[in-house]
């Protein structure tokens, strides 16, 4: 391959795959939001949810 | 009074994926799919190689995440599928938006099934190498029987019968619902895929003339990146890849619970699908460099480098000359099934969910009625001999016309007529650890609906003037405008018929803006759940 092409394969994996990377470690060091504004817990009777049938 | 309580409390719980991990996943099979393998290689190389990076990073960046980001947020805050989460959030004639959005997945899902249909075939034929000599003649003569153009109803069985493999094993899937269907496939499906990818691009690199198709991927053209259409391509490789503004984001975060972080895994999604490009490009041009090695020639001599051409021509003449080449087939086709059925789940879930709440059905319910409706019409238009060229027709215009129409429509009535651009971003930074700024509206709302409505002028411009594929006027009338007619027709109807319960009995959270609207804010605290029931009945 030649020196310039090398250079290329490298930087689009340092970005991309590095983008990747960074972006994993940032999810997995803040999961989730510190605090959430009231409410919001997960009860369904916040949703219409379309009835279940007995099939 | 007491049948509406009654009535809610039968309404069972909005469905959920188990956890983040299980929606980055799904996510990401909806993300990867055949564009990943067969169009990102080929657009890159004839745009600038590794020039073509800064205009696709330059995309990735300013359109494909904010635009991601903005599906994300119409369907976590009004928690519903495109028809009833646009219904929440513009009113009724916005409703009309989502079943543009269902119907352009619905006929994505008639002809997404065909391709996976033949990929699962050529997994088949590369274990005795059956295309032969000739895999051009084979494709298009022995396999697919292709005809004049018009409309036949002569069966080609070879097709026929992985076709109804590919239907029953989606419908199977849907039927089970987001968790125990949609995101159990996932997640034996993408890391399968990855696997056996990666062992398929190492296997590459090793080939004699791998170097030059590397060389020709990655050397960069900087003369590429003054002409605008270079630009318009980075765009639109990055919208069609993201799966964006056709309703499967807005669908998948749907099922996230209400405190869910959004921002974070779409950043993860969004680079997942575009490191899983690169890897498609070196993988494929390492073994188009092999290709012109055998030849004798040097790559960019080389023809049918993206697309239908390049999977199931170019790929399957390669695999016949390289050493253990039925094994290298085997691990490409299964590759190119895996990512496109993963794919068209997410497509399938689009119009599953849409019909679930508008008419009140299971999953179940939804997969067998929606299943038997587009299986039926899959059959008959692609498994016969007509089925390529309409195939290619009615792809053309969804994607080119269909889905940007749908992105600078969502963008523009969205950020401009309603005004809502502030309520999202609220939302978004509501819930999630990465927090966006005022810019993320200019680009949704600015950058975004003047590139893409510029790439869509141009489209329906060429598509006019120049037609398509030298195929008859009259056969792009019926399959290519026809398709975006049925398209627009179905949205009307659909938006129109009764729903089977209220969509507008919904209580969004956390409400907008924070202040001044405690009132109405469901309670954790409250032991009958939330303060809104009142408001619902």
């Amino acid at each position: 391959m030649t020196g310039i092409a090398i250079a290329f394969l490298i930087i689009a994996l340092l970005v991309v795959w590095g983008g990747l990377v960074a972006s994993i470690l940032y999810l997995r060091r803040r999961p989730e939001a510190g605090e959430y504004p009231p409410g919001g817990e997960d009860d369904h009777r916040e949703d219409e949810a379309p009835i279940e049938h007995d099939t | 009074m007491a049948n509406q309580a009654q009535r809610v409390g039968a309404g069972r719980p909005r469905e959920q994926w188990t956890g983040q991990v299980g929606f980055i996943l799904a996510a990401i099979g909806s993300a990867v799919g055949l564009g990943n393998i067969w169009r990102f290689p080929g657009v890159a190389y004839e745009n600038g190689g590794g020039a073509f990076l800064i205009p696709y990073l330059v995309a990735l960046i300013t359109a494909g995440i904010p635009i991601l980001f903005l599906d994300y947020a119409i369907g976590h805050r009004f928690r519903g599928a495109a028809p009833t989460a646009f219904r929440r959030l513009g009113g009724r004639w916005l409703e009309g938006l989502g079943w543009f959005q269902v119907m352009i997945a619905f006929v994505i899902g008639l002809y997404y099934t065909a391709v996976i249909a033949w990929a699962l075939s050529y997994f088949v034929f590369s274990f005795d190498l059956r295309w032969g000599d000739d895999p051009a003649g084979f494709f298009v003569g022995d396999y697919l029987q292709v005809s004049d153009p018009g409309f036949s109803l002569q069966f080609v069985p070879s097709v026929l019968i992985p076709l109804v493999i590919v239907w029953l094993l989606a419908l199977i899937v849907l039927g089970a619902g987001i968790a125990k269907g949609v995101q159990r496939a996932n997640v034996v499906f993408l890391p399968l895929l990855v696997v056996a990818f990666l062992i398929l691009v190492v296997r590459a690199l090793f080939l004699d003339g791998a170097a030059d198709g590397l060389n020709a991927f990655f050397t960069p053209n900087w003369a590429a990146l003054g002409d605008p259409n270079v630009w318009i391509a980075a765009y639109s490789q990055i919208f069609f890849s993201l799966s964006i503004a056709f309703g499967i984001m807005i669908t998948y975060a749907s099922y996230r619970k209400r405190r869910a972080n959004l921002t974070g895994p779409g950043l993860v999604v969004a680079f997942s699908n575009s490191s899983f490009e690169i890897l498609a490009g070196i993988g494929v041009f390492a073994t188009l460099g092999f290709f012109a090695f055998q030849q004798g020639v040097a790559v960019d001599q080389l023809e049918g480098l993206t697309g239908v051409g390049l999977s199931f021509i170019t790929f399957p003449a390669i695999v016949s000359q390289m050493p253990g080449g039925p094994i290298f087939g085997v691990l490409f086709f299964g590759s190119l099934t895996m990512a496109g059925f993963t794919s068209l789940l997410s497509v399938l879930q689009v119009v599953s969910a849409g019909f679930q709440e508008k008419f009140g059905l299971n999953p179940r319910q939804a997969a067998v009625r929606v299943g038997a409706v587009s299986a039926l019409l899959s059959v008959l238009l692609f498994s016969t001999t007509t089925g390529l060229l309409a195939l290619d027709v009615a792809d053309q215009w969804a994607n080119n016309v269909g889905i940007v129409a749908s992105a600078v429509l969502t963008t523009v009535l969205v950020i401009w007529v309603l005004r809502k651009g502030s309520e999202l971003r609220y939302h978004l930074n509501a819930v999630s650890t990465f927090k966006l700024g005022g810019l993320w509206i200019v680009l949704v709302g600015v950058l975004a609906p003047v590139v893409l409505g510029y790439m869509l002028i141009q489209r329906i411009v060429s598509l006019i003037v120049d037609g398509y594929g030298d195929l008859p006027s009259w056969y792009l009338v019926v399959f290519g405008w026809g398709t975006i007619a049925v398209i627009l027709l179905g949205a009307l109807v659909l938006t129109v018929v009764r729903w089977g319960f209220d969509p507008e009995r919904f209580l969004v959270w956390p409400p907008y803006p924070a202040a001044g609207a405690g009132e109405r804010m469901p309670r954790a605290d409250a032991p009958d759940g939330p303060a809104g029931k009142e408001d619902r009945t």
